[in-house]
């Protein structure tokens, strides 16, 4: 199981601290599926960095159960002046793994040719949040952690991460988050939302978009209504 | 893994070996590459600054009053010294930088690019001790030290010092990167002072106190006690640098605790 227990979480600014959320708990079965929804600002990547461990919380802790990926496609997990294959090896020796098995499904997937073997530096857009992806999915883990805005790419691109994520690996948990409320409905079970530093639960997902659609509409009644 | 995500001791160690076997890899790729000398520029970087400055002090003929030290010994084993020092703390300085993204992997921390980059520094700035050492005393530059033990002491010492500092300041640097900026200017002027151009018995009595007050110092004097024999007269205190380099060393990794809260994307 995956929890976040009561955490918080505080950045400096020129202008004294700034509380992104505060107090926030949830967990996640192995196997299950959660999706975050909040608007832009609400602190939703934040909390992906946290939850991956990239940062730690201000106050409170993450217990991790499972293997937690990092931010799924993320392209600034990787060293820019190795090329694409160092970086696969990389997260290899980190994660305990043999690299050479995995060449071929990064080439196949990534499509780079030779320039899997060239400084990722050097990398369009496009081609770096390929190489992200497939080394997302080189590694085996429970619980994937996906930042929607995170993998963007053409229709082809979005077709097979959606069969390596969705269909191939359809037995692991992951935690999804979203500006877009039907993003989430079409792929998760559940959901909570990230409002105004604080984080709502609901019995079940309509409950949720519901919430949702109505915190973007801006009424204040619906929020103390599910004021925890 | 438990099913709370504790994990042991033994777990843990395991996973800190991978990590630094994948930075050191991932160091010796970007620093050095795989074309030409690759991998043997760790000990070539360090071997052509000794050389160098071996070279400019023997041509200026370095005054040191006819103490019957060769100068080429007295280059080498001062130079080396201060790579042990230096070039530690100022790779250390960039660690975090140059590492970020690499730190957004969970199990990666920022002591494991220090203890990736400190151990390179030394082994390297070590190699090319060595390979200075046999070589110019095959060809019959440098005599052959008066007691190696010694020397491997002061050797032991300044690397102790060299990585305390490189943890301090490394660490620094996620509070203000006033830290790496101050440290360029800071290590020229350490350079003079660090008894890596001089013997402290060769200073009038007011400044070897000053002098003394430097760490690197008392190890410089131990290597070269320990090279020279009796030939010069040395003054250190290994206590007193044993002292500096143990307060050193816990600020260092207090630091690099919290500095490891502070990490941000």
């Amino acid at each position: 199981m995956l929890s976040v227990e009561h955490v918080s979480k505080v950045y400096e600014t020129r202008r004294g601290p700034y509380t992104v959320f505060d107090d926030v708990s949830f967990s996640l079965q192995r196997g299950r599926n959660i999706g975050i929804l909040g608007r832009n600002g609400a602190g939703k990547s934040t909390m992906i960095r946290l939850i991956s461990g990239a940062e730690r919380p201000t106050t409170g802790r993450i217990r991790r159960g499972m293997r937690v990926s990092w931010p799924l496609a993320f392209a600034g997990a990787f060293a820019p002046h190795m090329t694409g294959l160092d970086n696969l090896k990389f997260i290899c020796r980190v994660y305990g793994c043999d690299y050479k098995p995995l060449v071929p499904f990064i080439e196949e997937f990534t499509e780079l040719g030779t320039f899997l073997r060239e400084p990722v530096l050097h990398y369009s857009h496009g081609m770096m949040t390929r190489l992200a992806f497939a080394l997302s999915m080189a590694i085996e883990f429970d619980c994937f952690l996906i930042d929607e805005a995170m993998v963007v790419g053409d229709a082809r691109f979005h077709d097979r991460c959606h069969y390596e994520l969705f269909q191939k690996r359809k037995d692991r948990a992951f935690i999804l988050v979203s500006h877009d409320a039907n993003t989430i409905k079409t792929y998760c079970e559940n959901a909570v939302v990230l409002h105004e530093g604080h984080l709502f639960a609901f019995p079940n997902l309509d409950a949720a978009y519901v919430f949702y659609l109505e915190t973007l509409a801006k009424k204040p009644d619906v929020v103390e209504q599910w004021q925890m | 893994m438990a099913a709370t995500g504790e994990l042991s001791f033994v777990q843990s160690l395991a996973i800190q070996f991978r990590v630094l076997h994948a930075l050191l890899m991932r160091e010796l790729i970007t620093r050095y590459g795989r074309d030409n000398l690759g991998v043997l520029w760790l000990v070539g970087e360090p071997m052509i600054f000794t050389l160098g400055v071996t070279t400019l002090w023997s041509a200026a003929g370095l005054a040191h009053g006819g103490t019957g030290i060769p100068i080429v010994a007295f280059a080498v084993t001062g130079y080396s010294s201060v790579l042990m020092w230096r070039n530690a703390t100022t790779q250390c300085g960039a660690g975090i930088e140059q590492n970020k993204p690499l730190l957004f992997h969970r199990s990666v921390l920022i002591i494991d690019v220090f203890f990736t980059r400190i151990a390179l520094e030394i082994i390297g700035a070590t190699s090319s001790f060595i390979f200075l050492s046999f070589f110019f005393i095959f060809i019959g530059w440098m005599p052959v030290p008066d007691n190696l033990l010694m020397v491997l002491e002061g050797w032991f010492m300044l690397a102790w010092f060299g990585a305390s500092l490189a943890l301090l300041v490394g660490a620094g640097t996620a509070f203000s990167p006033l830290v790496h900026r101050l440290w360029h200017p800071i290590s020229y002027l350490l350079f003079p002072m660090s008894g890596a151009a001089f013997m402290v018995e060769w200073l009038p009595h007011n400044l070897q106190a000053i002098v003394l007050y430097l760490p690197m110092v008392h190890g410089v004097e131990l290597l070269r006690h320990g090279y020279f024999g009796n030939v010069v007269r040395t003054h250190y205190d290994i206590g007193y640098m044993a002292e500096c380099c143990l307060v050193l060393n816990l600020c260092g990794m207090y630091v690099v605790r919290e500095a490891s809260r502070r990490v941000e994307f």
